[in-house]
């Protein structure tokens, strides 16, 4: 396989973890306010998060990073054009992960409410913004050999706020299955009844997406020269339908890996359309950014391919590692006992 | 102002906001495992209390770190996505590797450390803080490779219209950026000693907790002093690095207009920039420029007068920036030395006056830094990549100057919004007196003791 394209399935895998990853933490951030009745609840939602969320959003970093040096004309621009939206993720993410680590640490209400709409906001906007994004990168983009053409405004056409909204509903989902896996008792039981809720909204608005990537998109056209790869969005419908099943048993465990299929399934759904563009030109083809004329030297792709090769699957197993030590759900009595609990 | 200016105005303030937290995070993180250790080893719950006492303290600097950061990663390709496109091929290999092997390392273990308290073994735990700190600085090393071939490029050709990769190695032994690297951390270790002292001073002063806090101070004292001497020390060979290898930068680091050997180093020093020359040249010492550029008294130096204007950094910034660092260096020296001498078991107990002056000089390794930071990168102006790139052919075409400005105006707000609450937590914090219940780990530790 040629470097590029290895990279380029890297690259989507890398959003893809990302997305089902930080995925249930903006979830979880989301319905922190909704799903609570007290703040030992609110708390006892933010530490379900507490030891990993970090971790999660280190895939983001990676990705970007993956990026840059493997795809860095991509890079410049994507990151360039998308200044705006990019910007306000990045002050909603600063926000969010403040917020919870300094929620518990001002010792006054207010403090903690106005704490709390940070998380809701540092978590719906990020969720929102990325799916608007990717949606126009799955458009292509409105530019040509003078440069880019599109506003803030310009990203908020009716295709980019779909994803935007599939988005965020799969997290909101997501985050429901991960808070019914998560606590315990009452608050369990809400989650539960809730994921119910959004599954069905999410259905919808999912097959809308994938109709109407048909029509505002060049995606599907990788398909019909290859149906077999029709598998994928198959999949991501098949496993958002497993979902269902496995909540209706009250086996939340394997719903929410189902979920986590679901967003990788979706997500790749994009991918695969885009390939071999990065960042199609939705006004000139002949300006398409490719992993043929963005990426970097094959020796600098061989040797990022010997680091990722080496380290991500430690990365992996470490992770897997801390998740199974906090599997437990967490309960009143746990964040009574650690002091250092969000 | 032009899109350049704002950008580089927006890159300064986030990057020196980012590293007013990421000196104490190399530091303090090592303190916290060596605490820790001692109370796994020992039992001892002092240790413990101590662990948790500078471990909250810790983790809120941390946090700011952490968010930070990610700011400075999307800058490259948000604001200079020319540099991004133009450099890629070498300079994001660093950062990606900094992810994938350092940055995933620290933040998922310092996740098992802040929840796991009793839900892993004591061992596990301290050995969590040891991958935290230890990850710290790996990470550190990959970002200043990275700056280090921004300031002396290795490794690369210019191709297809960009510097692409030949030579990995060359950047992993960059003899510039492993010194950056050692400056850089062992200046994190004097702040992060600093701030022990300083807080660990304040309680002193109010004699409470002197067990705990005399422990504190006399540990911060060896690992400042150390650092101190290793800040110094490493220091100067970097400084001989810039001589040989950034020119025009060293020139500026002490405002060396002519060229000439056997150079003498002029204690005072007011430049005159407009007339290329310095107006007062006092307290000379005869052949110790020459000697601090390359160790040997009579190399030769060479003056900004060899480089075309366009060439050249702006010179009071960078000389300021070099002095006041090192003075403060020196002050470190002495500081630690004596706070090491007093601090030392059955000697006399370091007095009011001397802890008040600790207290006070906790700020100043910070300034140090920063004024570090101050030399190295306006130091290396005109030029992005020293030599190859020049800092305004590296900004994003595709940015209007009114996205800038606003973008620079909302990190203003929004960093200095988390400054106030930072400072005021920390001071929060500091002050209270350590847990003397410190959670069902004391309570199980107690039942073991």
């Amino acid at each position: 396989m040629e470097y590029q394209v290895l990279w380029f399935i890297l690259w989507g895998l890398l959003w893809a973890v990302y997305f089902m990853l930080d995925g249930f933490d903006f979830g979880t951030g989301m319905l922190q306010r909704v799903l609570s009745r007290s703040n030992t609840e609110k708390r006892i939602i933010i530490n379900t998060i507490g030891p990993v969320w970090d971790g999660n959003e280190v895939w983001l970093i990676t990705a970007g990073g993956a990026t840059f040096a493997a795809f860095p004309t991509a890079y410049a621009l994507m990151f360039s054009y998308l200044y705006s939206p990019l910007l306000i993720i990045l002050f909603a993410l600063i926000i969010r992960g403040v917020a919870f680590e300094f929620r518990g640490k001002g010792g006054s209400d207010a403090w903690e409410r106005a704490l709390d709409a940070a998380i809701f906001f540092g978590s719906f906007i990020p969720s929102l913004l990325f799916g608007v994004a990717f949606g126009n990168i799955f458009q292509g983009l409105p530019m040509d050999g003078s440069g880019y053409h599109g506003t803030l405004l310009s990203l908020l056409n009716p295709y980019g706020i779909l994803t935007g909204a599939l988005f965020v509903l799969l997290f909101l989902e997501h985050g429901a299955l991960w808070l019914a896996l998560k606590t315990d008792g009452e608050l369990a039981q809400r989650a539960e009844l809730l994921s119910g809720r959004i599954w069905a909204v999410l259905l919808f608005v999912a097959v809308l997406f994938l109709v109407h990537t048909a029509f505002a998109t060049k995606l599907y056209a990788n398909y019909l020269n290859a149906p077999f790869w029709f598998i994928v969005p198959l999949a991501g419908v098949a496993s958002l339908g497993a979902v269902r099943i496995f909540s209706t048993f009250r086996n939340y465990g394997s719903a929410f890996i189902a979920s986590c299929i679901t967003i990788i399934m979706i997500v790749f759904t994009g991918i695969i359309g885009l390939y071999p563009n990065l960042i199609p030109s939705s006004i000139d083809p002949e300006h398409n950014v490719t992993i043929f004329n963005a990426s970097s030297g094959i020796y600098t792709l061989k040797i990022m391919t010997a680091v990722v090769l080496l380290f991500v699957p430690v990365v992996i197993a470490y992770q897997i590692w801390i998740y199974r030590i906090f599997r437990s759900r967490v309960t009143p009595q746990d964040i009574e006992d650690n002091r250092e609990a969000y | 102002m032009d899109v350049v200016t704002l950008s580089r105005l927006q890159f300064a303030v986030t990057s020196m906001f980012h590293f007013i937290f990421v000196p104490l995070t190399l530091g303090l993180s090592l303190l916290i495992a060596y605490m820790e250790t001692r109370y796994v080893s020992t039992g001892d719950i002092v240790w413990l209390r101590m662990t948790k006492f500078w471990g909250k303290l810790f983790l809120i600097n941390f946090t700011l770190g952490i968010v930070t950061g990610i700011t400075l990663e999307f800058q490259f390709g948000m604001n200079w996505a020319e540099y991004s496109r133009y450099v890629g091929d070498i300079f994001g290999a660093p950062l990606a590797i900094e992810a994938t092997v350092a940055f995933f390392l620290e933040s998922s273990f310092i996740g098992l450390w802040v929840f796991g308290w009793n839900k892993v073994s004591k061992k596990v735990h301290a050995l969590s803080i040891w991958l935290v700190a230890f990850a710290t600085n790996l990470s550190g090393l990959w970002i200043l490779l990275a700056n280090g071939w921004m300031q002396h490029p290795v490794g690369y050709v210019i191709r297809n219209g960009r510097a692409e990769m030949v030579d990995f190695t060359a950047m992993l032994t960059n003899p510039y950026g492993l010194l950056k690297f050692f400056h850089t951390i062992f200046s994190g270790y004097v702040v992060a000693a600093f701030f022990v002292m300083g807080v660990s001073a304040w309680h002193l002063l109010r004699k409470t907790n002197q067990d705990l806090f005399r422990r504190s101070f006399r540990l911060a004292a060896s690992f400042g002093l150390a650092s101190s001497l290793l800040v110094f020390l490493v220091g100067d060979f970097h400084a001989a690095e810039v001589a040989k290898t950034q020119p025009t930068k060293f020139a500026a680091m002490e405002s060396v207009w002519e060229t000439r050997a056997a150079a003498p180093y002029h204690l005072l020093l007011i430049p005159d920039v407009e007339n290329e020359r310095n107006s007062v040249e006092a307290f000379s010492v005869p052949k110790m420029l020459s000697f601090l550029a390359s160790h040997s008294g009579d190399a030769v130096v060479r003056g900004l007068k060899d480089f075309p204007k366009a060439d050249r950094p702006p010179v009071l910034p960078v000389l300021a920036g070099f002095r006041g660092m090192a003075a403060l260096g020196m002050l470190f020296m002495l500081l630690t030395l004596i706070a090491f001498i007093l601090s030392r078991k059955g000697r006399v107990e370091p007095g009011p006056l001397f802890l008040r002056i600790m207290l006070y000089s906790l700020p100043l390794p910070y300034i140090a830094a920063q004024l570090g930071w101050i030399v190295a990168e306006v130091g290396r102006q005109p030029w992005i990549v020293y030599g190859v790139l020049r800092t305004s052919d590296a900004v994003s075409r595709s940015v209007s100057i009114s996205q800038v400005a606003a973008s620079l105006a909302g990190f203003t707000l929004l960093y200095g919004l988390l400054a106030i609450v930072d400072i005021y937590l920390l001071f929060k914090f500091s002050r209270k007196s350590p847990d003397e219940d410190t959670g069902s780990i004391v309570r199980t530790a107690r039942q073991e003791v």
